[in-house]
């Protein structure tokens, strides 16, 4: 392949998503709708990080995703005015929590991993929804917005201005992105699709493998949590449904839908999930048919996602 | 199967034609004036038609699209003709929510916004219509909260507060049941705030909570619960909880005959709820939003006839929700003389309904201080089906909405009205 | 406070029972095919749907008989013509099938039979108690868990002593020889798939009877099953059936002394099953993975 057929893709993948305030509103779609797209294509990169490069299911990302949510939403509205600020505390609360929850059960594999996600997922749910006083309960955090950034000098206007906020959500996908795929060409992350194709080798050749799961982990719901911070800012509101299994789920069938094994495919897959739920729910009450039809649909023919069908078609 | 529960499918709408149109229009606002007469006013609803709670959902749709046939027919809003664009926000993704109306606020350019049965979706509505300075009516999502402590210049409620509901039940839960009272309440802010307004309600009655237990939404098993509220022997047991939660408690307290031996009673009651129990588990004291049989009231029976037209069914209190919130918008414009958001709440708050909306003995209005709609409510029992199949509720007494609100002074909610 | 404690405990046994009807379908299918059904609570919804527009027609005991075997027809259908492609692949998969078919499921219901509650009466001489101070056994409850362990002594006969079960049971353990021995496996797997599925339709019709009938039935059912599934240990039947009924207990006592925690608490004891004994409780090292 050479070089320009490389970069071609993401070069494309880049110009769609910089010219998105020129072109979105002629194809009937609307920047806010962008915005979540840009939002749930970074979970589910960061998903796929765990899932399609290291072959470990997690069911309970939504936990980590709800931390960060929660973290910037508190600081917001508790704290300090301050969106630069939510969005670290958010990170590292989800982060932090990783680490400790990945230590315990990194021992696990498949299924099992999978459901214990789950376990810790719906704890940290229970916990948002009984601690009322504090996270607003069911009724969910509200009464604060997302405040402008100032940035050396210059003021970036999220609170008023959705297209700016869409920016920030696009930069920080890029730097996520940027460092996650720099992490995937290293020798970790050499090693950790490695330990995803045959385990058991990976262990002979000497690989630590525990650590390089819980790592893997980590560095997955470190950026599955700052998706979570854009999420809450982006709707001025969180409530304990983000961290609900059925989210987690959610970003699995993205990943999946767009292809486990390419970059963009989680990109491409939260693309087409979120706006494939917004068009069709708007013309029909019988989306959730569609929408069921789609995935039955993927599963049968296209179980590469949308982008193993066009690579297949594409040089080899 | 009737076509009862498919109420008409949500207008197609030319997406390509829309967006052009309104991006046209943006950039050539002063030559547009004209063109504008011709574009419909345009109501958004982002309520659930999907999930737990699609059914009292689709009902409030009912609602809202005769409210806009009649509208239409009486000549539109400022002479312009409205049309309804309805979004399913699911029931229970305030993400989704959220999306929804920034999509009917934004890309389709509602002037108006409706919505949303769940309480945590309306209260995330109702902060983005508060930053787009939208007009935004909540049907029927109970949370103290959205005329409350989170009550905002440009919303709007129709559906009952807790304080309301609780106020209008204490006296008939004295006097049909007793004094000791147990409770089992859904745990989420609207049971936490009936529980709490109820046992208020109670010093005044002389009436004692003899127990209490917050079951969590979705809770599908309340044996235990039972089993518990029977071992504290009161004189009822107060079901808090709604919709699909209330149909599964009722139906296995009736089971285990604690009917028998206690009284079960509660505040709030739907008719969507009875309408799922067996006969024999339509029972219980409690307290209605409102009901479609009103003898004596007028226009209701016209209203009743129109729904029962339209869904086959007779309204229920969500499709009067529904209808109230939409013809205030079209009585707001009128009043206002305007469709800018800030002049229809202003002219919006403290405006008396017409009994052709009202639909109610009292005469029925938006309280000025916390945009909360004040009418009647209906205190009665449940019954398995009188005269007609559908009268699942007899009304033994019409209380005054003005008398069970509380005190306006007591209310956290200080409106900011822009500058 | 005893007496409290006790009660629950014995009421927590008949809940459970009925957790566990729901997740020995869902085992059955997991441990043969390692399919995760996250349809299961969509046939459920069925076999319930089905029970109720056919009593009119057949009665209550009609219905019970007739419509979870609709739902086994169904059930083999489906497997016919989807799940049967995606065998041998990652579970993953699976998943994402049954979770699309969910979503299809849930809307066919609310299509066919509308979004609002339909009420489902039970015969009146079930629906009362047998006494006063045990109020919580109605005849309906106990009659429920009479059939959930006919069901139980019914499906180990048939594992244990017929030759389909025993074919089951084997290729549970290892399905390529089975099939090298001159087995059908097509068919062992269809209608194992459709046995998961009649148990489902089953389920649904006796929850039919206990809580509101409406598009979400089956959908808050599913989880607490997969629980039931791990706590009990993964691949094993009675594990699964002994996990269905602790959930009911560990629920029960929940809401005696924190109610709010009643639903929190079957993940509380998922984690630490996980965390300290990932087989499970009756499961074999080194089951599914």
């Amino acid at each position: 392949m050479t070089r320009l057929q490389q970069l071609g893709p993401t070069a494309l993948v880049w110009l769609v998503l910089l010219t998105m305030p020129f072109w979105i509103n002629a194809i009937g779609g609307y920047t806010e709708l962008a915005s979540r797209v840009v939002v749930m294509a970074l979970a589910a990169t960061a998903l796929n990080f765990l899932l399609g490069y290291t072959g470990t299911l997690s069911f309970g990302h939504a936990a980590y995703f709800g931390l960060g949510a929660y973290g910037v939403g508190m600081t917001l509205k508790y704290l300090v005015p301050s969106t630069t600020l939510g969005m670290l505390i958010g990170v590292v609360v989800g982060t932090v929590a990783a680490a400790v929850i990945g230590a315990l059960i990194v021992r696990l594999r498949g299924v099992y991993f999978a459901m214990v996600t789950i376990a810790f997922g719906q704890v940290f749910y229970f916990i948002a929804f009984r601690w009322n006083t504090v996270t607003g309960g069911d009724d969910g955090l509200t009464g604060w917005q997302r405040q402008p950034i100032d940035l050396a000098g210059i003021r970036l206007d999220i609170q008023h201005h959705d297209v700016a906020f869409y920016y920030l959500a696009l930069a920080c996908f890029a730097a996520s992105v940027g460092a996650m795929a720099l992490l995937l060409n290293s020798p970790f992350g050499r090693t950790l699709q490695a330990i995803r194709e045959n385990e058991r080798r990976a262990r002979f050749l000497g690989i630590a493998v525990e650590r390089h799961i819980w790592l893997s982990f980590v560095i997955s719901c470190a950026f599955v949590s700052l998706a979570g911070t854009l999420y809450a800012l982006l709707n001025n509101f969180t409530d304990p449904r983000a961290l609900r299994w059925d989210l987690s789920g959610n970003f699995v069938i993205m990943a999946v839908l767009g292809g486990m094994r390419s970059f963009w495919g989680p990109l491409i897959g939260a693309a087409v999930f979120v706006v494939l739920q917004d068009y069709v729910s708007s013309h029909t009450e019988n989306w959730m048919s569609i929408v069921g039809l789609i995935f039955v649909l993927v599963v049968l023919f296209f179980p590469r996602g949308v982008l193993g069908l066009l690579q297949r078609r594409g040089p080899a | 199967m009737s076509d009862a529960d498919r109420p008409a499918a949500p207008g197609r709408r030319n997406v390509l034609r829309a967006a052009l149109a309104a991006s046209a229009a943006n950039l050539a606002p002063p030559f547009i004036l004209s063109a504008r007469g011709e574009q419909p006013v345009r109501i958004g609803l982002a309520n659930p038609l999907t999930g737990t709670y699609a059914a009292v959902g689709k009902n409030e749709l009912a609602g809202c699209e005769l409210a806009i046939s009649q509208i239409n027919a009486k000549g539109g809003i400022l002479g312009r003709q409205v049309e309804l664009l309805s979004e399913d926000s699911t029931s229970g993704d305030a993400g989704t929510a959220v999306q929804k109306s920034r999509k009917l606020i934004e890309r389709d350019k509602v002037d108006f916004l409706l919505g949303n049965v769940n309480s945590a979706l309306g209260l995330a509505m109702a902060q983005v219509s508060n930053e787009k300075g939208i007009l935004h009516i909540v049907p029927g999502g109970h949370t103290d909260a959205i005329t409350g402590a989170t009550c905002h210049w440009n919303v709007f409620r129709v559906c009952n507060s807790t304080q309301m509901e609780a106020n209008a039940a204490a006296q008939q839960l004295v006097e049909k049941a007793g004094r000791k009272w147990y409770y089992i309440t859904p745990d989420y802010a609207y049971g936490h705030t009936l529980q709490a307004a109820l046992e208020q309600a109670a010093v005044k009655v002389g009436a004692s909570k003899v127990g209490a237990d917050l079951s969590p939404l979705g809770t599908t098993d309340f044996s235990s619960y039972l089993i518990k509220a029977q071992a504290a022997n009161p004189d009822v047991i107060l079901f808090l909880i709604q919709g699909d939660d209330m149909v599964n408690a009722l139906k296995q307290a009736v089971q285990f005959g604690l009917d028998k031996r206690t009284h079960l009673a509660g505040a709030q009651q739907e008719l969507e709820s009875l309408e799922g129990l067996p006969p024999e588990a339509r029972i219980g004291a409690w307290v209605f939003e409102w009901y479609w049989k009103q003898p004596g009231v007028p226009h209701v029976a016209e209203f009743v006839e129109a729904i029962r037209k339209k869904t086959g069914k007779v309204p229920t209190a969500r499709t009067w929700f529904g209808f109230v919130s939409t013809w205030s918008c079209a009585l707001a414009a009128a009043a206002a003389k305007s469709l800018d958001a800030v002049k229809m709440a202003k002219a919006l708050s403290g405006m008396k309904m017409p009994p052709e909306v009202g639909l109610v003995p009292d005469q029925a209005f938006y309280r000025a201080e916390d945009h909360q709609f004040i009418a009647s409510l209906f205190v009665g029992t449940a019954q398995a089906g009188g005269s007609d199949p559908e009268d699942l509720f007899n009304v033994t007494r019409v209380a005054r909405g003005v008398d069970v609100a509380g005190r306006v002074e007591d209310s956290p909610c200080k409106l900011v009205w822009p500058s | 406070m005893l007496q409290l404690v006790l009660f629950n405990v014995f009421n927590g046994l008949i809940v459970g029972a009925f957790y566990a009807l729901m997740a020995l379908g869902l085992s059955l299918i997991l441990n043969l095919s390692g399919v995760i059904n996250f349809a299961h609570g969509g046939f459920l919804a069925l076999g319930a749907y089905i029970a109720y527009s056919l009593m009119p027609l057949v009665g209550f005991w009609g219905a019970l008989l007739v419509a979870p075997l609709l739902t086994a027809v169904l059930g083999l259908a489906v497997e016919r013509v989807l799940i049967r492609r995606v065998y041998g692949r990652d579970p993953l998969y699976s998943l994402l099938l049954t979770f699309g078919l969910a979503y299809i499921l849930e809307d066919l219901a609310r299509y066919i039979w509308g979004a609002q509650s339909v009420p489902y009466p039970i015969p009146e001489a079930l629906a009362r108690p047998l006494s006063t101070q045990f109020f919580f056994l109605t005849g309906y409850r106990l009659f429920m868990v009479a059939l959930v362990a006919l069901a139980v002594a019914a499906l180990f006969f048939v594992l244990g002593r017929t030759r389909l079960g025993m074919r089951i049971r084997a290729g549970t353990l290892d399905l390529e020889t089975v099939s090298a021995l001159g087995v059908n496996v097509r068919v062992l797997r269809n209608l194992n798939f459709g046995l998961g599925i009649y148990l489902a339709g089953l389920a649904g019709v006796l929850a039919a009877g206990m809580l509101g009938l409406q598009p979400t039935i089956g959908t808050s059912l599913i989880m607490p099953s997969f629980v039931a599934i791990v706590v009990g240990g993964l691949g094993s039947l009675p594990g699964t059936l002994l996990g269905g009924l602790l959930i009911g207990v560990a629920s029960g006592l929940a809401t005696v002394f924190m109610p709010s925690a009643s639903e929190a608490i079957i993940y509380v004891m998922m984690g630490l099953v996980l965390l300290v004994r990932p087989r499970g409780l009756l499961g074999e090292e080194g089951r599914l993975k």
